[in-house]
């Protein structure tokens, strides 16, 4: 089988599967066990200043959106970081680490925004044996209205500001978690960069208010009539995380910049997507915490058999190989043409594809009376809603019109020179042809 | 001794508990996680061919979303303003022929979405409330005569009462409910549900129903013409067809729908006699729930004898299944020659019977099956059609949403032409006369 074993930023870990930080790795019964189910590495859940421990509240913690079965397809949170004391912490760390010297063990880190703060808390860390730190610049309630969190990872100058100081403060490896709450995310990248951080994860959880009562008139969850915006996750932010990702790897400035990737990994191929986006590895919370650790087993070898079929021999093989190939729109080949096909054999007549194309798209497919459904190339614009309403995967395909075909849309030949809007005559700004 | 097999037509031959257990819901009602998964499985298609493979084009995927995003109340809405008795039909309809066939994921994975159960669980839903979701219009003052208060009276007297006439509904029988109350398998609808929704379904109001009152002996129609504006024929088949064999008339040998009927209305099932050997002839539905009841009621062997071969049967494979599931032993192509004994049957002889190019051909060939009860399931018939309408075959023949040769007469149900015979067909048809009936009358037909 394919090497899965990482290394992120001299952290070693025998496979690139890490617990995020957060509810799962908040104590050593649950890290010891994580890490008896597979899991490469954790980090563990944000540690605050000693004194007197954090509170949470006493209501509901969670809120969550639902697909199809129940399935819980996004999460979201208004716990705070750790509410057990310090020591108690530090203590667990260094007995994890001793016993458990192959895995990653990363420590979160949330305290004031004055060195001082940090001076006193990164000997208590290093001490532990822990492998680096991990800075909570990203978490969107709670900790953000006291001035830490997001309210620091929002502001690229403080971002910069606190990297450095821990940098100079400390031998260990330091990642920076951004938060996605911001309008580019290659700027906080950017600075934490500059910061001297040696890697970046990201993302953070969302500001979000799941659902509303409709009989109390409050947002969940509901808190003695009242809610407050928490922080969400799982697969429905995966999407939004992928393209963050994507930016800071494609960003110039920050192309070397190592990135664990985080936000809604579930399954082996998220691992992969996050990883082909240019993640050196990955963190899981909501999966784990929906479907409990030994999911890590899947990931291992679905990871596994995937890299095996594809001659993939190590991580670094797979590690940003989508890079190059995201793009800006105005790059897109404008004479890639396709169509929509749908295989009668696998159709079942739902007629969703129709529903959907003849009510809100291009009135592009068929209905005949025996609930035959076909695609009428004549309008047909490849966009690719029927398939993705389609509730049989493989049904409708789009097919490559090859160079030399028509396009029975605009009657036009296609041809096998890509063109894109950046030379196109509607584009007032085209560059000219030479 | 074990009571299932003494001899004879016995009561009592199995104890309180097996008697409760066998004639339980057969399909038991969702709770409420349950309905939720079930719904979740419906892929709303667009113009569901569930819709139109549903006699009454009840709107299953919308009804279905309801249920989905809990709103069970307008689910009923949905299926009770296409089909009044949507209750029952949940309950009795042969779904696995009709709206599940249809089903899209029956064709993907086999295994349609359980549009019966989910029906039945927004119908319970909404009668569990207690409220009756219709409301009458202003009264016409006209007044239309319902002859059956079985589905088909049913369902046209509702829409009638709701459009603003005067029903007066009559049925031969001492309780209304038609089939329903008499005809249906009981473990199909237990608990007294056809009485229920009977009730409920009065609740609209402007129906009045009057049982023990038959057409041909109490009533005629020149005379109900004579007190309506209009009437609605829906008596069902009276009749049962005979077997023209040899020693029909021999104690032991009876309708299957009698048998039933009996069963149904027995307050203790412990007194309903059932014989230690049964033959059931026939091939269809009532056939199926004949033998199945016979042998739930403790008899030791219950064969159902049917002169063509399985896929002419009129009972689907669902019910062949469920059949054989119980016990009963199925018999194809055999008819019913003689049967045997001294006064009490004891037997049947049949014959063996083979299809061929000029149809069903005897072969000479016989055997025996050792019977103290026989039951009749070959079909029924109409019985004492009144005069001046026009038949087709041996039903009323009727042209359009029910209209008969009598321009102020109309028929639906399994006393009239067309449409198979069954509950969910037959409040079709008299919900559609219904509102020609109404249109008629307001001048807009």
């Amino acid at each position: 089988m394919a090497d899965l074993s990482a290394d992120f930023v001299g952290i070693k870990s025998p496979n690139p599967f890490w617990l995020a930080s957060a509810p799962p790795t908040d104590k050593e019964y649950n890290v010891r066990r994580a890490f008896e189910a597979g899991w490469g590495g954790v980090v563990w859940k944000t540690l605050g200043e000693a004194g007197p421990p954090v509170v949470n509240v006493n209501g509901p913690r969670y809120g969550a959106i639902w697909g199809a079965d129940r399935r819980l397809l996004g999460l979201n949170n208004i716990e705070l970081i750790t509410d057990r004391p310090l020591e108690v912490n530090l203590r667990e760390i260094k007995a994890v680490k001793r016993d458990y010297p192959d895995r990653a063990l990363v420590v979160s880190l949330m305290v004031p925004c004055e060195e001082e703060a940090w001076k006193r808390i990164l000997p208590l860390v290093e001490e532990t044996g822990a492998d680096g730190v991990e800075l909570n610049f990203g978490c969107p309630h709670g900790m953000s209205e006291r001035g830490m969190g997001s309210a620091v990872g929002q502001v690229p100058e403080y971002i910069e500001m606190v990297t450095r100081w821990v940098k100079q403060n400390t031998r260990m490896p330091c990642i920076v978690k951004l938060t996605p709450n911001i309008t580019d995310v290659r700027r906080p990248a950017e600075a934490a960069h500059r910061g001297g951080a040696d890697a970046v994860s990201l993302i953070n959880t969302i500001n979000s208010i799941t659902s509303v009562d409709l009989d109390l008139f409050a947002p969940e969850p509901t808190i003695d009539g009242k809610g407050a915006h928490g922080g969400y996750c799982g697969p429905a932010v995966k999407p939004i995380a992928l393209n963050m990702v994507a930016e800071i790897a494609r960003n110039p400035e920050t192309a070397n910049l190592p990135i664990s990737g985080i936000g809604g990994v579930t399954t082996w191929r998220d691992a992969a997507e996050f990883m082909a986006l240019g993640a050196g590895n990955v963190q899981v919370c909501t999966a784990a915490m929906t479907y409990g650790f030994k999911i890590v087993q899947e990931m291992i070898t679905g990871l596994g058999q995937w890299m095996d079929e594809k001659g993939h021999d190590s991580i670094d093989a797979i590690v940003g190989r989508a890079v190059p190939n995201c793009s800006d729109w105005q790059n897109l080949n404008l004479n890639y043409i396709t169509k929509a096909r749908i295989s009668q054999e696998d159709c079942i007549k739902c007629g969703r594809c129709y529903a959907a194309c003849e009510d809100t798209s291009h009135q592009a497919i068929s209905m005949s009376e025996d609930r035959t459904f076909e695609v009428i190339d004549e309008e047909c614009v490849a966009c690719n809603l029927c398939v993705n309403v389609c509730p049989v995967e493989g049904c409708i395909t789009m097919e490559e019109l090859a160079p030399g075909a028509t396009d029975l849309r605009t009657g036009k030949v296609v041809e096998a020179t890509p063109a894109d809007w950046t030379t196109h005559p509607n584009n007032p700004a085209r560059v000219a042809a030479e | 001794m074990d009571a299932t097999a003494t001899p004879g037509i016995e009561a009592g031959r199995l104890s309180p508990e097996d008697y409760a257990k066998n004639f339980s819901d057969l399909h038991p009602a969702y709770d409420a996680h349950e309905a939720q998964v079930a719904a979740d499985r419906c892929y709303f298609c667009h113009d569901a061919p569930c819709i139109t493979a549903c006699p009454t084009d009840i709107d299953i995927p919308l009804f279905i979303r309801q249920i989905a995003t809990g709103a069970e109340l307008a689910a009923a809405d949905t299926i009770l303003s296409q089909n009044i008795l949507g209750g029952m039909c949940a309950r009795v309809c042969p779904t696995e022929t009709l709206c599940e066939e249809a089903c899209v994921r029956e064709a993907a994975e086999g295994k349609p979405v359980e549009i019966g159960r989910l029906q039945r669980h927004a119908t319970d839903t909404l009668m569990a409330t207690g409220r009756h979701p219709f409301t009458r219009a202003a009264a016409t003052g006209k007044t239309v005569a319902v002859v059956g208060a079985g589905p088909a009276g049913l369902a046209c007297a509702h829409r009638l009462a709701m459009h603003g006439h005067d029903v007066t509904l009559y049925d031969a029988r001492p309780k209304g409910g038609g089939l329903n109350e008499y005809g249906i398998a009981s473990y199909k609808t237990v608990d007294g549900f056809a009485q229920a929704e009977l009730d409920w379904l009065l609740e609209i109001g402007g129906i009045t129903l009057k049982t023990g009152t038959a057409l041909g002996s109490d009533l005629t129609l020149d005379g109900l013409l004579g007190e309506h504006d209009a009437v609605f024929l829906g008596m069902g088949l009276g009749g049962v067809n005979a077997l023209r064999a040899e020693g029909e008339g021999k104690a032991g040998v009876e309708d299957a729908v009698d048998f039933i009927a009996r069963l149904r209305q027995a307050d203790d099932l412990a007194t309903v006699p059932v014989g230690k050997r049964v033959v059931v002839i026939g091939g269809g539905m009532t056939a199926v729930d004949a033998a199945v009841q016979a042998k739930l009621l403790g008899a030791q062997d219950v064969a159902m004898v049917y002169r063509r071969g399985r896929d002419a049967m009129g009972a689907s494979r669902f019910e062949q299944d469920l059949a054989a599931s119980k016990g009963v032993r199925i018999v194809f192509n055999a008819q019913p020659v003689k049967v045997e004994g001294n006064g009490a049957a004891t037997g049947v002889v049949f014959e063996r019977t083979a299809s061929g190019p000029d149809g069903l051909v005897a072969t000479g060939e016989t055997f025996v099956i050792e019977a103290d009860q026989v039951l009749k399931a070959i079909g029924q018939r109409l019985d004492g059609t009144p005069d001046g309408l026009t038949l087709a075959g041996n039903k009323i023949a009727v042209d359009g949403p029910g209209r008969t040769s009598h321009d102020r007469v109309w028929a639906g149900g399994d006393c009239a032409a067309g449409g198979e015979d069954l509950t969910v067909t037959a409040v079709a048809e008299g919900r559609d006369a219904a509102e020609d009936i109404h249109a008629k009358l307001m001048g807009k037909g």
